[in-house]
């Protein structure tokens, strides 16, 4: 809402500075957003008279004035034919810059000396009148400044009205707020209505058929109206705050919606057919052309102004083009309603037609005020186009439209709510300074009835606001709660997320965080299957763009974007994750399911040094860094399983993990063909975990055993092995002998080629022998290894390597 | 004799001085001190001293060997350390090459600052509580106090799945889903992603909020004030000046928007802070008595307050910012810098 401070002077007395009234008006909820200046865009213009007027010599279309400032007389020429000796006009002198960034110099015309211009509104950006030279009222001091002769300086504060303070929208709201804050005393404008003449009952009705949309309708007639411009004062007001000067009886219209917050519209009462208003919901597919010359498809329970035949008016949002105002207008039919703001809210949504009319009434407009906004346009427009006003007026009412009436206050409440020692007293000074009443119902309790204007208050809590936005939010006591003791609830997951963090950073990897939503051709660069799970996207209806149409399911596609882009900026080496949710499409009437997963990215060089060792990522660095995860949450039952699972993941380097038997994610290299459509240019490794399920299976228990005083004895053995058996299946199989002064078991070695079978390895294995009470002897160790080892070959058929 | 003896303590202290080598350093030692040496020579003479001047010769005598001895002992170790230190240095390696090894990664500066804002309400004994992104329009809105065709939802844009379902706006329908199934005292913070259709320079479609609530007897705006100046100056210094002032919002009532003086430029008025002097950091106020009743708590007996703030927001003025869609641009250059 734009609020010229000058108009708003027309209400309220204001002694602060532009600066000091936006501070205040901010610290009581209305939040000043912006303070224009507002200056006139010329200077150096004076006003002026002219003494005398002769033909130019030499020139049929000029003339040569003589005109004054008061101290000195200047000889002009000029080229328009409105001027006489006498004239009030304004004069820019030399030096005066004008609109179009002109300067006055001192010129020769003709022959003829000219030091200065005359000028007509437009060439001063005050009016629209190009036809001749501005008349000014001979009352004005000669050689005072233009600008301030017609008091075109001005202040503009931009104030954030918040959608509850509809009385806000409105000079006299705003005026209203200034004297509650200032202590001044508010003055609304007192005007007296002549009425003459035809009553409009004679000649015109108004029936209201749909009165849940229409609770009130009320209508005034001017006759003999003369249609022209508005007066500088009113243009002035008008274009301060952004609105354009149209006619005298729109501006009025505009003016009035202003100043009291009530829209209005003014129809030309001869193209309304049987002279007579229905108020009505639209008929399926109706179509009307609004003022804008749009023609209009209006959906069905669209509130319509009518008159005998047709549609007139979008209630509330925009009047048509077929009964507007024209320059030949001589009746005019005059509109001011209460309409139901949601259905309004409603229609001006579905149309897009987010008018002033429309963003006033949705937010619900003062329903005691209707009349006295419509006795104030047909007084003004009496008094602007010189028009006469019907006797009497319209007042369809036929569902009274409730406002709130005595509230009841506690005193003890607005204190245990606030934490004030507010008094009384100052409950009744603060709620009176904004125009309520209050009425006394025993010791600290009262009945409040707010102004009609104010819709937002209806219950106690709302006038304990009132109260401490007046009072001062602060002047409130900062306080600590006073509360019990609870315990904090935990989530174990978040927990988890977080030691993930701390992990996968010490391991290197930074995080990443990209938009829950993606294209939903990702299920395709990522070639799941029909029948796949992440292909039940969950769609939005508006959004921004198509690629960020579907919530994501699977946060591999946003890592591979990712890795894209770091890319093209020259970053190949990437250890990348994110931590967040996918989002599944569930049955019809239920929500989508939201899985929490951890994912992460890695390609390029191991390290980022230049000048060290050189080695690329592989499978093992990604999986290397799983398992530093699993061991560090205790979890010592993974399962890494090279089943073809992902069709984005390259099927000789891919794996899914496992917990037991519980599936929580998996981890490979990303398939060349996948590499190819998403044009990256680099092969990466990425994993995918479940931390939902993760979570349910941290113990966190730590499976302490007594460290051994005696030494451990190594032996090595090459298994030659079928070059498919996978080392899990041979460790497996060592393990699940459960000789106790086995300790430990690992790989040294692996090897396939020169000396070997076509299609076989050789598997080196490291045996580590321990026990807890004593020195073992070579015998005691020949005799489990050499168990160990013939069981192993019997088992798995492999041959010891060099046997 | 005294004086001969003093002589040649004299000349072998300077030999030793002028020796560089362990060679000439011993070739002294045996000079003087060897079996032939000078020293010897001079004590194997005893027998010509006066018998009254013995005892003070055969002193003097043991003097000078001692401090040969000592001196030349030093000489020698001090030559096999240098010995083994130019060893040492011709191994010398360029220290200012790069170290090596694995470097941390870093932890997102949006997370980073939420975790931050979660610890301080944690120290407060708020619990950290999450709701479903995806959300019904009744928790989002309705239960909020924000019916179907009210201007408020022109507050937030949003994003729709269905008719009655939307990416949630903010991560208040967090509030009604935690005291629907739980009595006061409630005090929670609900951190996560929102969603609002809007992208620009100062907004992206996704974004992170941390949402507070406190439910409890006897809670008031002066405690609100109370948590909310405690938490900012910790966010921001122990001196940061902030103002609380009166706004709307439909889930509270009365409602405020907490500004901070702009940490840019103290309040002298900047492009930061639209020349006002003052930074919007939340919104908060007392939780409305329909949202109470929407979940079944007294107004009459229970009052508490609920606050929001958006995460990116104070990691922008934290780090000065100026661009939000750097945070979801994933640039590992900029990421990294956190």
């Amino acid at each position: 809402m734009l609020v010229s401070l000058k108009w708003l002077k027309d209400y309220v007395d204001v002694d602060l500075t532009a600066a000091e009234l936006a501070s205040a008006l901010t610290m009581a909820g209305l939040e000043v957003e912006e303070i224009k200046i507002i200056k006139p865009a010329f200077s150096g213009v004076v006003v002026a008279k002219i003494l005398s007027v002769k033909p130019h010599p030499s020139a049929d279309k000029l003339s040569l004035c003589e005109v004054t400032d008061g101290s000195q007389t200047y000889p002009i020429v000029c080229g328009a034919k409105n001027i006489k000796a006498g004239d009030v006009v304004p004069l820019a002198k030399i030096g005066a810059t004008i609109p179009g960034g002109y300067t006055i110099k001192s010129s020769v015309l003709r022959g003829e000396k000219s030091e200065g211009m005359l000028c007509s509104e437009a060439e001063l950006e005050v009016g629209d009148d190009t036809s001749g030279i501005m008349q000014l009222p001979q009352s004005m001091v000669l050689g005072k400044a233009l600008g301030e002769a017609l008091d075109l300086d001005d202040t503009v504060l931009d104030i954030g009205i918040t959608p509850n303070r509809s009385d806000c929208l409105s000079m006299i709201g705003i005026a209203r707020e200034v004297a509650a804050i200032t202590g001044k005393k508010l003055r609304i404008p007192q005007f007296n209505i002549r009425e003459t003449g035809t009553d409009i009952k004679q000649v015109a009705s108004v029936k209201i058929i749909d009165d849940d949309f229409c609770p009130r309708y009320t209508a005034r007639m001017i006759g003999n109206v003369k249609i022209g411009p508005s007066p500088v004062w009113m243009k002035t007001r008008l274009e301060a705050v952004g609105l354009r000067s149209i006619n005298n009886v729109v501006d009025v219209t505009n003016f009035v919606m202003l100043e009291m917050g009530q829209p209005l519209h003014s129809f030309d009462f001869r193209f309304l057919e049987e002279g007579r208003i229905v108020v009505r919901k639209s008929k399926p597919d109706e179509e009307f052309i609004s003022l804008d010359g749009k023609s209009r498809k209006l959906s069905a329970d669209t509130l319509l102004i009518c008159d005998g035949v047709k549609p007139v008016a979008i209630a509330g949002i925009m009047g048509g083009l077929n009964s507007e105002v024209k320059d030949d207008t001589n009746i005019v039919f005059l509109e001011s309603a209460y309409f139901n703001p949601s259905s309004i809210r409603s229609s001006a949504r579905k149309l897009a037609m987010p008018t002033d009319a429309a963003f006033r009434f949705e937010r619900g407009i003062d329903p005691e005020g209707v009349v006295r906004a419509l006795d104030r346009a047909a007084f003004l427009i009496a008094e602007l186009a010189g028009g006469s006003v019907y006797k009497n007026y319209i007042d369809e009412y036929p569902r009274q439209v409730l406002t709130a009436k005595d509230i009841p206050l506690r005193r003890t409440r607005v204190n245990e709510m606030l934490g004030t020692p507010v008094t009384g007293k100052d409950i009744v000074r603060i709620l009176r300074s904004l125009g309520m009443d209050i009425k006394l119902a025993g010791k600290g309790k009262y009945y409040v009835t707010p102004p009609s204007s104010r819709v937002d208050i209806t219950r106690e809590i709302d006038l304990i606001e009132e109260i401490a936005r007046i009072y001062g939010y602060d002047r409130i006591p900062v306080t600590l709660p006073n509360a019990a003791l609870t315990e904090m609830a935990i989530v174990p997951r978040l927990d988890l997320e977080e030691r993930m963090r701390q992990l996968l950073t010490g391991t290197g990897y930074t995080e990443v965080i990209n938009y829950s939503f993606i294209t939903p051709a990702s299920v395709d660069y990522l070639c799941l299957k029909e029948h796949d799970d992440r292909r039940r996207l969950v769609h939005i209806k508006n959004p921004l763009a198509e690629d960020q149409s579907v919530m994501r399911t699977t946060m591999i596609f946003g890592l591979l974007n990712t890795l894209k882009k770091n890319a093209n900026n020259g970053c190949f080496n990437l250890k990348i994750f994110e931590i967040g949710r996918v989002f599944l499409r569930m049955a019809e009437g239920k929500l989508p399911e939201e899985r929490n997963v951890l994912a992460g990215l890695l390609s390029g060089a191991v390290s980022d040094d230049l000048w060290g060792a050189k080695s690329t990522s592989d499978f093992y660095d990604i999986k290397g860094c799983l398992a530093n995860i699993f061991c560090d949450l205790k979890l010592n039952n993974c399962l890494y399983r090279s089943e073809n699972s992902e069709p984005f993941l390259h099927p000789g380097k891919s794996c899914n993990i496992y917990l037991g038997n519980t599936k929580i994610g998996y981890a490979g290299e990303v398939h060349p063909d996948v590499r190819d459509k998403m044009d990256l240019k680099i092969s990466s490794y990425v994993f995918e975990i479940n931390l939902d399920i993760l979570s349910g299976h941290i113990s966190g228990a730590v499976n302490y055993k007594e460290i051994s005083k005696y030494p451990a004895v190594t032996r090595d053995v090459a298994f030659v092995i079928d070059a498919n058996v996978e080392a899990d299946y041979m460790l497996d199989i060592v393990l699940r002998q459960r000789e106790d002064l086995l300790e430990n078991v690992g790989i040294f070695d692996i090897y396939a080629g020169k000396g070997l079978p076509e299609g076989k390895k050789s598997l080196g294995l490291r045996f580590s022998y321990r026990a807890p009470d004593k020195t073992l002897t070579d015998l005691d160790v020949n005799n489990v290894h050499e168990k160990i080892v013939r069981n192993t070959v019997q088992l798995t058929g492999a041959k010891i390597r060099g046997e | 004799m005294i004086s001969e003896l003093q002589q040649l303590e004299k000349d072998a202290l300077a030999e030793l001085a002028g020796a560089a080598t362990e060679e000439q350093i011993l070739a002294v030692k045996t000079k003087y001190l060897g079996r032939k040496g000078l020293l010897t020579g001079v004590l194997r003479n005893i027998a010509l001293v006066p018998d009254a001047e013995k005892p003070i010769f055969g002193k003097r005598c043991n003097e000078v060997k001692e401090v040969l001895n000592g001196k030349i002992d030093s000489a020698l170790c001090l030559q096999s350390t240098r010995k083994k230190e130019d060893i040492l240095l011709k191994e010398k390696i360029d220290v200012t090459l790069p170290g090596r090894g694995v470097f941390c990664g870093r932890i997102h500066p949006i997370i980073q600052v939420r975790r931050e804002i979660c610890s301080i309400f944690a120290s407060f004994g708020f619990s950290v509580v999450e709701g479903p992104e995806v959300e019904l329009d009744y928790y989002n809105f309705e239960a909020l106090n924000i019916p179907q065709d009210h201007p408020a939802r022109d507050m937030q844009d949003t994003f729709y799945i269905e008719e009655d379902v939307v990416l949630r706006t903010h991560t208040s329908p967090v509030q009604i889903r935690t005291m629907e199934k739980m009595k006061p005292p409630v005090r929670i913070l609900s951190p996560g992603r929102v969603y609002r259709p809007d992208s620009d320079i100062s907004h992206t479609p996704m974004f992170h909020q941390v949402e507070g609530l406190l439910v409890d007897r006897g809670v008031t705006l002066g405690d609100l004030k109370g948590i909310l100046t405690a938490f900012l100056r910790k966010v921001f210094g122990e001196k940061t000046i902030l103002r609380f002032r009166p706004s709307f919002f439909p889930f509270t009532e009365p409602s405020a928007e907490v500004d901070i003086r702009c940490v840019m430029c103290s309040g002298r008025g900047c492009r930061v802070c639209k020349q006002s002097g003052w930074l919007e950091i939340l919104g908060s106020g007392m939780v409305d008595p329909a949202v109470f009743r929407n979940v079944g708590y007294d107004p009459e007996i229970y009052t508490g307050f609920a606050f929001g703030l958006g995460v990116e927001r104070i990691a922008m003025l934290k780090y000065g910012i100026s661009d939000i869609r750097l945070f979801f641009e994933n640039d590992i250059r900029f990421v990294r810098q956190f």
